[in-house]
């Protein structure tokens, strides 16, 4: 048995296509190159803007290394295809903006239910509602975290630049493979419309992890249950004759319907959520500035880590003790290091291109003696150096 | 003895057998139509390893999923061609059957039902046809007959109900049929063609739930139903010669279309090779 894209073959087919070296590009082709690299060989999607530049690039793309791409005829179908194909071995993605996330939100929940491993991209854009569409935003942190139904894990990647963009694509099929979890990347209009240098590597370079499959007849009888200790089953795929039966509804070990018995739906719940506990170490990434000697700290994400990043440095050039977080995992949040980095600090300014998201998430691990204050910036326009380094100045 | 009854039936080789009994209510059509896929099978001597099934939501989204024994994929509510779209552009060899409810397919779903023929898909989808949304009680469906009562329409239903295989065979469908659960055997030759056929292919069954539709509209009794279903039907090729108002009520059964045309997994492999030698990059992988 063979996953799509694993193929030896496929390392001379991209190094020929790609050859390593410096391109220039969007975040959004970024992502879609990301993809490519990380093996996935089936993508659907519905147009939206910003978002639509990966499925065209997924288009044109996607042939060259035998994959397949289909328009669908909505977000709802577009999520619903990938989980399909993704039964079938191939790594699935699909990308969308606020609106279509907002109608795979079902689907959303359905992956995580039937731990099916996919990638949905959630290049966001200023809202709610139609807002102002073809404008970035960052309003989408807690539709992420919160936008399906009943308990459940996530797990949410957000990249800060065009390289970061193809580099975090990878990093969330691999997490999305291993574990068994759709994986959201919460990337914007802003970097996915902003075109930069990024270094294409060479594929050996790059990580690549493929799901676990059953090594025989029993383990695949229970796809839904922890054969091996690790919480995460091993995944029969379909066409192989497991006759594996996959259900939304909770489901037993052996993937049959039981809604009725308390302990089947706790046992599986708890099971889900568990398997991303367990594995929170290796989810979890950020990226730290001078926080050894800090008074301040500035915790900020996506797009706005990066003026941040710039009023940071300005404000160290003038003598001011000031920090910078960035948690590249949105979620899982990486709340433990922002409690030990908060005992620290003084005060925390929080910049994001919203009216406060990420703060409420920070909040919980903060004590009331220290400062906390958001810098929000809403209209489509990116959050500037100078905005940043006023409230630093000011705090 | 339930165990006695399931072991005695030819069929039972077929079924998931920790699934039984089925959760139907007693004389619903949903056993006719799992008993006439699985002979179609039978038939065909597909095996069921080269099979992948793929239902919504509601009473008929249980026919072949979770009881019949290949891979199932019991999805979201109204997503299942969707879904099996994803399944059939990863299998493209296998067949890829979607058995589903009216409400289901041609209700909340009805976009994917079109669009689905419309790419040409090779699916083969078993829509249900009840009337009514059973399993969540009994509420009007795009498919309720006008004038008739069900608990969201309790004085009568003012909305015309949706001609699902004409739609579907407009669409762009390789092949659609309709029977009645009254017309087992022609259901069964029907079922045979559409999973023959290359392309997407329907097959609409009307179906009794005397349940939640006859017990509102003064047919209690599933034979009741069968009959109802007997007297109305018209063949397609004399209801040809006669008028929109002599049809009202009636239900046209038979073949409406059994055509070629290019079909979609088909055609992206082939758009595949056409890129790789285009751009040089050598043969087909190996499997």
């Amino acid at each position: 048995m063979i996953i799509r894209g694993d193929e030896p073959e496929q390392i001379a087919l991209l190094k020929k296509l790609y050859p390593k070296g410096n391109y220039f590009m969007q975040g959004d082709e970024a992502i879609a190159y990301g993809a490519i690299f990380a093996g996935c060989r089936f993508y659907a999607g519905y147009p939206i803007t910003p978002a639509s530049e990966i499925a065209e690039t997924m288009a044109r793309e996607l042939p060259k290394v035998r994959g397949y791409y289909i328009q669908m005829e909505d977000e709802i179908g577009s999520i619903a295809a990938i989980i399909g194909a993704s039964w079938t071995g191939l790594k699935s993605m699909t990308a969308t903006s606020g609106p279509g996330f907002s109608l795979m939100q079902e689907n959303l929940g359905y992956a995580i239910m039937t731990e099916t491993p996919i990638v949905v991209v959630d290049v966001q854009r200023s809202g709610p509602s139609t807002g102002q569409a073809t404008k970035g935003a960052q309003g989408d942190f807690f539709q992420a975290r919160w936008g399906t139904h009943g308990d459940h894990p996530i797990v949410a990647l957000s990249p800060i630049s065009v390289e970061d963009s193809f580099w975090e694509t990878i990093r969330a099929f691999n997490i999305s493979e291993k574990l068994r979890i759709p994986v959201v990347l919460l990337a914007d209009g802003v970097i996915g419309h902003t075109r930069e240098q990024i270094r294409i590597p060479d594929p050996e370079e790059v990580e690549i992890v493929y799901r676990k499959l059953p090594k025989n007849d029993e383990e695949a009888k229970y796809p839904f249950g922890d054969v091996d200790g690790s919480l995460i089953p091993p995944m029969p795929l379909f066409g192989h004759g497991y006759f594996t039966h996959v259900t939304g509804s909770t489901h037993k070990e052996t993937g049959l319907r039981d809604v009725y018995t308390p302990e089947v739906h706790i046992k599986l719940v708890n099971r889900l959520h568990k398997k991303i506990e367990k594995h929170e170490k290796e989810i979890e990434k950020w990226k730290e500035y001078f926080t050894d000697d800090m008074e301040i700290l500035v915790i900020s994400w996506g797009v706005s880590a990066r003026p941040s990043l710039g009023a940071v440095l300005k404000a160290r050039e003038e003598g001011i003790k000031v920090g910078l977080f960035i948690p590249k995992t949105v979620h899982p949040f990486p709340g433990k290091k922002v409690k030990e980095l908060a005992k620290k600090v003084r005060a925390i300014l929080v910049p994001e291109m919203n009216l406060g998201q990420l703060i409420l998430e920070v909040q919980r691990y903060v004590n009331d003696d220290v400062i906390l204050k958001g810098i929000n910036k809403i209209g489509g326009v990116p959050l500037t150096v100078e905005e940043i380094l006023r409230e630093i100045r000011g705090v | 003895m339930a165990k006695e009854i399931y072991t005695k039936y030819k069929m039972a080789k077929y079924l998931r057998k920790e699934a039984l009994p089925t959760a139907l209510c007693p004389g619903c059509g949903g056993g006719t139509v799992l008993n006439a896929f699985a002979n179609a099978i039978d038939q065909l001597k597909i095996d069921p390893r080269d099979l992948v099934v793929v239902s919504g939501i509601g009473c008929s989204a249980w026919i072949a999923s979770p009881y019949f024994l290949a891979d199932t994929l019991h999805t979201t509510h109204g997503r299942a061609i969707a879904f099996a779209t994803g399944v059939k552009v990863g299998l493209p060899d296998k067949k890829v059957v979607v058995i589903s409810g009216d409400g289901d397919l041609a209700g909340i779903g009805g976009n994917h039902l079109i669009h689905a023929a419309r790419r040409n898909i090779d699916i083969t989808v078993i829509l249900v046809n009840n009337f009514i949304y059973g399993m969540t009680g009994g509420q009007v469906a795009p498919t309720t007959p006008f004038g008739a009562k069900t608990t969201t329409t309790p004085y009568r239903n003012i909305e015309h109900p949706l001609n699902i295989a004409e739609v579907v065979a407009e669409a762009g469908a390789s092949y659609v049929a309709r029977w009645t659960t009254a017309h087992v055997y022609q259901l069964i030759e029907s079922i045979k063609k559409a999973l023959q056929v290359k392309g997407f292919s329907l097959v609409e069954v009307i179906s009794q739930c005397p349940v939640q539709f006859g017990r509102r509209n003064k047919m209690k009794e599933p034979a009741e139903m069968l009959r109802w279903f007997l007297k109305n039907s018209i063949p397609i090729s004399k209801a040809k010669n006669m008028s929109k108002e002599e049809l009202e009520g009636k239900f046209v059964i038979g073949e409406f279309v059994n055509r070629q045309r290019p079909e979609f997994t088909e055609e992206l492999n082939k758009l595949i090779e056409e890129v790789a030698e285009h751009f040089g990059l050598g043969g087909k992988n190996a499997d």
